[in-house]
Protein backbone atom coordinates (compact mmCIF):
# COMPACT_ATOMS: atom_id res chain seq x y z
CA UNK A 1 0.00 0.00 0.00
CA UNK A 2 1.10 3.82 -1.24
CA UNK A 3 1.87 5.88 1.82
CA UNK A 4 0.48 9.04 2.07
CA UNK A 5 0.04 12.25 4.14
CA UNK A 6 2.24 13.66 2.55
CA UNK A 7 3.94 17.21 4.11
CA UNK A 8 3.79 19.38 1.03
CA UNK A 9 4.74 23.75 2.21
CA UNK A 10 5.46 24.54 6.24
CA UNK A 11 5.35 28.38 6.95
CA UNK A 12 6.47 29.59 10.10
CA UNK A 13 6.04 33.24 10.61
CA UNK A 14 9.74 35.02 11.72
CA UNK A 15 7.93 38.30 11.95
CA UNK A 16 4.53 39.36 12.23
CA UNK A 17 2.13 39.15 8.62
CA UNK A 18 -1.29 39.69 7.77
CA UNK A 19 -1.61 37.05 5.34
CA UNK A 20 0.16 33.06 4.87
CA UNK A 21 0.18 32.17 1.06
CA UNK A 22 0.27 28.55 -0.64
CA UNK A 23 0.67 28.92 -4.38
CA UNK A 24 1.10 26.49 -7.37
CA UNK A 25 -0.05 23.86 -5.19
CA UNK A 26 0.15 20.71 -6.92
CA UNK A 27 -3.22 19.27 -8.31
CA UNK A 28 -1.59 15.65 -7.65
CA UNK A 29 -3.39 14.58 -4.84
CA UNK A 30 -7.01 14.01 -3.70
CA UNK A 31 -7.10 16.27 -0.52
CA UNK A 32 -5.32 18.80 1.12
CA UNK A 33 -4.92 19.30 4.93
CA UNK A 34 -4.29 22.69 6.17
CA UNK A 35 -2.62 22.86 9.99
CA UNK A 36 -2.52 26.11 11.52
CA UNK A 37 -1.68 27.68 15.32
CA UNK A 38 -1.61 31.32 14.97
CA UNK A 39 -1.30 33.69 17.48
CA UNK A 40 -2.14 37.56 17.34
CA UNK A 41 -1.08 40.97 18.88
CA UNK A 42 -4.16 42.23 20.08
CA UNK A 43 -7.62 41.48 20.03
CA UNK A 44 -9.65 38.40 18.86
CA UNK A 45 -10.30 38.12 15.24
CA UNK A 46 -11.47 35.31 12.91
CA UNK A 47 -8.98 33.01 10.54
CA UNK A 48 -10.73 33.83 6.94
CA UNK A 49 -9.45 31.44 4.17
CA UNK A 50 -9.70 32.58 0.41
CA UNK A 51 -9.07 29.74 -2.75
CA UNK A 52 -8.21 30.39 -6.28
CA UNK A 53 -6.90 28.79 -9.68
CA UNK A 54 -3.45 31.08 -10.09
CA UNK A 55 -5.16 33.81 -8.13
CA UNK A 56 -7.61 33.78 -4.89
CA UNK A 57 -11.23 34.44 -5.37
CA UNK A 58 -12.30 37.65 -3.52
CA UNK A 59 -15.84 37.17 -4.65
CA UNK A 60 -18.90 36.38 -2.60
CA UNK A 61 -18.91 32.44 -3.56
CA UNK A 62 -18.23 31.56 -0.02
CA UNK A 63 -20.72 29.89 2.89
CA UNK A 64 -20.41 28.29 5.92
CA UNK A 65 -22.68 26.43 8.10
CA UNK A 66 -21.00 26.19 12.01
CA UNK A 67 -21.94 23.37 15.36
CA UNK A 68 -20.00 25.29 18.01
CA UNK A 69 -20.09 24.82 22.09
CA UNK A 70 -19.12 27.65 24.03
CA UNK A 71 -18.85 26.05 27.60
CA UNK A 72 -22.16 26.99 28.24
CA UNK A 73 -24.54 26.10 25.12
CA UNK A 74 -24.51 24.67 21.52
CA UNK A 75 -25.67 26.55 19.03
CA UNK A 76 -25.39 26.51 15.50
CA UNK A 77 -25.00 29.21 13.07
CA UNK A 78 -24.67 30.08 9.26
CA UNK A 79 -22.74 32.65 6.47
CA UNK A 80 -23.89 33.22 2.97
CA UNK A 81 -22.64 34.46 0.02
CA UNK A 82 -19.15 35.91 1.80
CA UNK A 83 -16.31 36.75 0.39
CA UNK A 84 -14.08 34.91 2.22
CA UNK A 85 -14.66 31.62 4.19
CA UNK A 86 -14.89 32.50 8.18
CA UNK A 87 -12.76 29.41 9.94
CA UNK A 88 -13.35 30.06 13.31
CA UNK A 89 -16.38 31.06 15.40
CA UNK A 90 -15.21 31.02 18.58
CA UNK A 91 -12.23 28.80 18.14
CA UNK A 92 -10.73 32.45 16.90
CA UNK A 93 -6.72 33.21 18.24
CA UNK A 94 -5.88 35.46 21.15
CA UNK A 95 -2.42 37.26 21.73
CA UNK A 96 -2.16 34.12 24.40
CA UNK A 97 -4.09 31.65 23.24
CA UNK A 98 -3.78 30.25 19.61
CA UNK A 99 -6.62 29.08 17.35
CA UNK A 100 -5.72 25.15 16.82
CA UNK A 101 -7.52 24.81 13.47
CA UNK A 102 -7.80 21.99 10.66
CA UNK A 103 -9.42 22.11 7.12
CA UNK A 104 -9.47 19.57 5.53
CA UNK A 105 -9.72 20.73 1.72
CA UNK A 106 -11.75 17.45 -0.12
CA UNK A 107 -11.23 17.06 -3.86
CA UNK A 108 -9.93 20.25 -4.18
CA UNK A 109 -8.27 19.57 -7.74
CA UNK A 110 -11.92 18.58 -9.04
CA UNK A 111 -12.90 20.30 -11.87
CA UNK A 112 -16.53 19.38 -11.95
CA UNK A 113 -17.86 19.88 -8.79
CA UNK A 114 -18.27 22.94 -6.24
CA UNK A 115 -15.62 22.18 -2.85
CA UNK A 116 -16.84 21.17 0.09
CA UNK A 117 -14.05 21.68 3.37
CA UNK A 118 -14.22 20.43 6.82
CA UNK A 119 -13.23 22.38 9.28
CA UNK A 120 -12.76 22.19 13.09
CA UNK A 121 -11.32 24.95 15.22
CA UNK A 122 -10.81 25.63 19.05
CA UNK A 123 -9.48 28.04 21.67
CA UNK A 124 -9.96 26.50 24.72
CA UNK A 125 -10.89 30.02 26.44
CA UNK A 126 -13.62 30.60 24.04
CA UNK A 127 -15.11 27.70 22.52
CA UNK A 128 -14.88 24.87 19.81
CA UNK A 129 -16.41 24.18 17.20
CA UNK A 130 -16.51 22.36 13.58
CA UNK A 131 -17.74 23.79 10.22
CA UNK A 132 -18.79 23.02 7.33
CA UNK A 133 -17.66 25.02 4.13
CA UNK A 134 -18.17 25.83 0.09
CA UNK A 135 -16.62 27.52 -2.06
CA UNK A 136 -18.51 27.82 -5.43
CA UNK A 137 -16.41 27.52 -8.32
CA UNK A 138 -15.69 23.93 -10.21
CA UNK A 139 -11.99 25.45 -10.97
CA UNK A 140 -9.27 23.38 -9.42
CA UNK A 141 -7.36 24.71 -5.75
CA UNK A 142 -3.77 25.79 -6.85
CA UNK A 143 -3.93 28.97 -4.10
CA UNK A 144 -4.70 29.18 -0.68
CA UNK A 145 -4.43 32.74 1.04
CA UNK A 146 -4.94 32.68 5.13
CA UNK A 147 -5.79 36.18 6.58
CA UNK A 148 -7.93 37.50 9.54
CA UNK A 149 -11.09 39.53 9.22
CA UNK A 150 -9.65 42.48 10.45
CA UNK A 151 -6.56 44.68 9.26
CA UNK A 152 -3.94 43.40 11.58
CA UNK A 153 -1.40 40.41 11.47
CA UNK A 154 -0.75 36.79 12.40
CA UNK A 155 2.30 37.04 15.36
CA UNK A 156 6.00 35.84 14.67
CA UNK A 157 5.90 31.65 15.72
CA UNK A 158 2.75 31.37 14.02
CA UNK A 159 2.78 28.18 12.13
CA UNK A 160 0.77 27.05 8.58
CA UNK A 161 1.25 23.08 7.12
CA UNK A 162 -0.29 22.12 4.18
CA UNK A 163 -0.76 18.21 3.70
CA UNK A 164 -1.73 15.89 0.41
CA UNK A 165 -3.12 12.65 0.80
CA UNK A 166 -3.64 10.35 -2.00
CA UNK A 167 -5.85 8.10 -2.89
CA UNK A 168 -5.42 4.32 -3.85
CA UNK B 1 -1.51 13.49 21.23
CA UNK B 2 2.12 12.52 20.82
CA UNK B 3 2.98 8.89 20.14
CA UNK B 4 6.82 7.91 21.29
CA UNK B 5 8.17 5.40 19.21
CA UNK B 6 9.98 3.00 21.20
CA UNK B 7 11.77 1.88 18.29
CA UNK B 8 13.14 5.15 17.00
CA UNK B 9 12.59 7.30 19.32
CA UNK B 10 10.44 10.22 17.51
CA UNK B 11 7.56 11.58 17.82
CA UNK B 12 4.33 11.40 15.90
CA UNK B 13 0.76 12.85 16.06
CA UNK B 14 -2.49 11.09 15.55
CA UNK B 15 -4.48 11.82 12.72
CA UNK B 16 -7.97 10.61 13.16
CA UNK B 17 -10.95 13.24 12.72
CA UNK B 18 -10.32 15.12 16.05
CA UNK B 19 -7.16 16.02 16.37
CA UNK B 20 -4.07 17.39 14.48
CA UNK B 21 -2.09 15.19 11.41
CA UNK B 22 -0.24 12.53 11.82
CA UNK B 23 3.34 12.36 10.53
CA UNK B 24 3.93 10.81 7.10
CA UNK B 25 4.87 7.12 6.85
CA UNK B 26 1.70 5.26 9.01
CA UNK B 27 -1.02 6.77 6.89
CA UNK B 28 -1.65 4.56 4.04
CA UNK B 29 -4.31 4.61 0.74
CA UNK B 30 -6.11 0.89 0.73
CA UNK B 31 -8.70 1.18 -2.03
CA UNK B 32 -10.92 3.61 -4.01
CA UNK B 33 -14.36 3.67 -5.47
CA UNK B 34 -15.56 6.35 -7.44
CA UNK B 35 -18.80 6.35 -8.78
CA UNK B 36 -19.21 6.52 -12.54
CA UNK B 37 -22.80 5.84 -12.77
CA UNK B 38 -25.58 6.20 -10.29
CA UNK B 39 -25.34 3.09 -8.11
CA UNK B 40 -27.21 2.05 -5.00
CA UNK B 41 -24.04 0.85 -2.96
CA UNK B 42 -20.40 0.93 -2.40
CA UNK B 43 -18.26 -1.70 -0.65
CA UNK B 44 -14.94 -2.00 0.42
CA UNK B 45 -14.29 -6.25 0.69
CA UNK B 46 -11.23 -8.23 1.86
CA UNK B 47 -9.91 -5.56 4.03
CA UNK B 48 -6.65 -6.21 5.40
CA UNK B 49 -6.08 -6.55 9.57
CA UNK B 50 -2.78 -5.34 9.48
CA UNK B 51 -3.79 -1.60 10.23
CA UNK B 52 -4.60 -0.22 13.95
CA UNK B 53 -7.59 2.27 12.58
CA UNK B 54 -9.37 2.83 9.43
CA UNK B 55 -10.24 6.40 8.09
CA UNK B 56 -12.24 6.80 5.48
CA UNK B 57 -12.71 9.75 3.25
CA UNK B 58 -15.45 10.74 0.80
CA UNK B 59 -17.52 13.14 -1.08
CA UNK B 60 -21.31 11.79 -2.12
CA UNK B 61 -24.43 13.34 -3.75
CA UNK B 62 -27.70 11.02 -3.83
CA UNK B 63 -30.45 11.17 -6.70
CA UNK B 64 -33.34 11.64 -4.40
CA UNK B 65 -35.82 14.17 -4.92
CA UNK B 66 -34.60 15.26 -1.89
CA UNK B 67 -31.97 17.74 -0.40
CA UNK B 68 -30.23 15.67 2.00
CA UNK B 69 -30.99 11.77 2.60
CA UNK B 70 -28.93 9.51 5.47
CA UNK B 71 -26.10 7.46 4.63
CA UNK B 72 -25.82 3.79 5.84
CA UNK B 73 -22.69 2.13 6.92
CA UNK B 74 -22.66 -1.79 7.86
CA UNK B 75 -20.02 -4.26 8.48
CA UNK B 76 -19.21 -7.59 7.19
CA UNK B 77 -22.42 -7.87 5.47
CA UNK B 78 -24.27 -8.06 9.17
CA UNK B 79 -27.70 -6.66 8.44
CA UNK B 80 -28.90 -7.86 12.16
CA UNK B 81 -29.97 -5.34 14.83
CA UNK B 82 -26.18 -4.61 16.08
CA UNK B 83 -25.71 -1.20 15.68
CA UNK B 84 -26.60 2.18 16.88
CA UNK B 85 -25.86 6.13 16.21
CA UNK B 86 -25.72 9.39 17.78
CA UNK B 87 -25.57 12.48 16.12
CA UNK B 88 -25.10 16.39 17.18
CA UNK B 89 -25.77 18.37 14.30
CA UNK B 90 -26.10 22.06 13.12
CA UNK B 91 -27.97 23.10 10.57
CA UNK B 92 -26.83 27.01 10.74
CA UNK B 93 -30.12 27.45 13.08
CA UNK B 94 -30.11 24.82 15.85
CA UNK B 95 -27.75 22.41 17.63
CA UNK B 96 -29.56 19.16 17.79
CA UNK B 97 -29.25 15.96 18.95
CA UNK B 98 -30.29 12.45 17.89
CA UNK B 99 -30.28 8.70 18.79
CA UNK B 100 -30.72 5.74 17.28
CA UNK B 101 -30.41 2.03 18.95
CA UNK B 102 -30.76 -1.75 17.80
CA UNK B 103 -30.81 -0.86 13.69
CA UNK B 104 -29.76 -2.64 10.67
CA UNK B 105 -27.72 -0.12 10.32
CA UNK B 106 -24.95 2.84 11.51
CA UNK B 107 -26.61 6.13 10.76
CA UNK B 108 -23.56 7.36 9.41
CA UNK B 109 -23.94 10.99 8.03
CA UNK B 110 -25.86 13.70 5.73
CA UNK B 111 -25.35 13.51 2.72
CA UNK B 112 -26.60 16.43 -0.88
CA UNK B 113 -29.44 15.04 -2.22
CA UNK B 114 -30.71 15.42 -5.76
CA UNK B 115 -31.94 18.91 -5.43
CA UNK B 116 -29.89 20.43 -3.51
CA UNK B 117 -28.01 23.32 -5.80
CA UNK B 118 -25.98 21.72 -8.98
CA UNK B 119 -21.87 20.54 -8.02
CA UNK B 120 -22.89 20.69 -4.26
CA UNK B 121 -21.32 17.44 -2.56
CA UNK B 122 -21.53 16.05 0.80
CA UNK B 123 -17.91 15.52 2.60
CA UNK B 124 -17.48 13.08 5.28
CA UNK B 125 -14.20 11.60 7.49
CA UNK B 126 -14.95 8.28 9.27
CA UNK B 127 -12.69 6.80 11.54
CA UNK B 128 -13.33 3.19 12.63
CA UNK B 129 -10.93 2.72 15.29
CA UNK B 130 -9.15 -0.54 16.42
CA UNK B 131 -11.26 -2.49 13.70
CA UNK B 132 -9.35 -5.62 13.92
CA UNK B 133 -9.81 -6.24 17.78
CA UNK B 134 -11.49 -9.49 18.15
CA UNK B 135 -12.33 -9.00 22.03
CA UNK B 136 -14.25 -5.57 21.82
CA UNK B 137 -17.36 -3.82 20.09
CA UNK B 138 -16.22 -1.57 17.14
CA UNK B 139 -16.95 2.26 17.64
CA UNK B 140 -16.85 4.90 14.87
CA UNK B 141 -16.27 8.68 14.92
CA UNK B 142 -17.73 10.87 11.75
CA UNK B 143 -17.15 14.11 10.98
CA UNK B 144 -19.42 15.18 8.04
CA UNK B 145 -21.10 18.55 6.25
CA UNK B 146 -22.54 20.28 3.40
CA UNK B 147 -23.16 23.94 2.67
CA UNK B 148 -25.83 24.84 0.15
CA UNK B 149 -25.51 28.64 0.15
CA UNK B 150 -28.51 29.03 2.31
CA UNK B 151 -30.63 27.66 -0.08
CA UNK B 152 -33.14 24.98 -0.14
CA UNK B 153 -36.53 24.32 1.64
CA UNK B 154 -35.82 24.24 5.78
CA UNK B 155 -32.91 24.90 7.64
CA UNK B 156 -30.99 21.18 7.27
CA UNK B 157 -31.32 21.59 3.42
CA UNK B 158 -29.59 25.08 3.28
CA UNK B 159 -26.86 23.31 4.93
CA UNK B 160 -25.82 20.74 7.54
CA UNK B 161 -22.67 19.50 10.11
CA UNK B 162 -22.84 16.27 12.00
CA UNK B 163 -20.37 15.39 14.20
CA UNK B 164 -21.74 11.18 14.96
CA UNK B 165 -20.58 7.99 16.49
CA UNK B 166 -21.86 4.18 15.58
CA UNK B 167 -21.41 1.20 17.10
CA UNK B 168 -21.26 -2.31 16.22
CA UNK B 169 -22.21 -5.08 18.78
CA UNK B 170 -19.68 -7.64 17.54
CA UNK B 171 -16.23 -8.40 18.05
CA UNK B 172 -15.23 -9.54 14.32
CA UNK B 173 -12.65 -7.81 12.96
CA UNK B 174 -14.10 -5.60 10.28
CA UNK B 175 -13.20 -6.57 6.66
CA UNK B 176 -15.86 -4.91 4.58
CA UNK B 177 -17.92 -1.98 4.77
CA UNK B 178 -21.06 -1.22 2.72
CA UNK B 179 -22.24 2.21 2.63
CA UNK B 180 -25.93 2.74 1.29
CA UNK B 181 -28.36 5.51 1.29
CA UNK B 182 -32.02 5.37 2.96
CA UNK B 183 -34.91 4.95 0.46
CA UNK B 184 -32.58 2.36 -1.42
CA UNK B 185 -31.67 5.75 -3.83
CA UNK B 186 -28.60 5.99 -5.65
CA UNK B 187 -25.13 7.79 -5.15
CA UNK B 188 -24.62 10.37 -8.30
CA UNK B 189 -21.39 10.07 -10.81
CA UNK B 190 -17.97 11.33 -8.68
CA UNK B 191 -19.21 10.29 -5.43
CA UNK B 192 -16.05 8.30 -4.13
CA UNK B 193 -14.72 6.98 -1.00
CA UNK B 194 -11.08 6.35 -0.29
CA UNK B 195 -10.46 4.01 2.81
CA UNK B 196 -6.91 4.50 4.70
CA UNK B 197 -4.96 2.38 7.13
CA UNK B 198 -3.66 3.72 10.06
CA UNK B 199 -0.83 2.80 12.26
Amino acid sequence: MAKTYTPIATQTLSAAAASVTFSSISGAYTDLALVITPTIPTGAYDILMRVGNSTVDSGTNYSVTRLSGTGSAANSTRSSNQSGMFCTYYGYPTSTNPSITTINLMNYASTTTYKTMLIRSNNASAGTEAIVGLWRSTAAINIITISLDASTNFSSGSTFTLYGILKA
Amino acid sequence: MAIRSLKSGTFSRSGMVGNPVIMPGSYESIATVTVSSATSSITFSSIPSTYTHLQIRGITRSSSANNYDNIWMRFNSDTNSNYASHYLAGNGATADAYAWSSETQIRSFYTAGGTASSNVFSVSVIDILDYANTSKYKTTRHLNGFDNNATGTGDYAKGTLVLSSGLWRSTSAVSAIEFTINGGVNFTQYSSFALYGVN
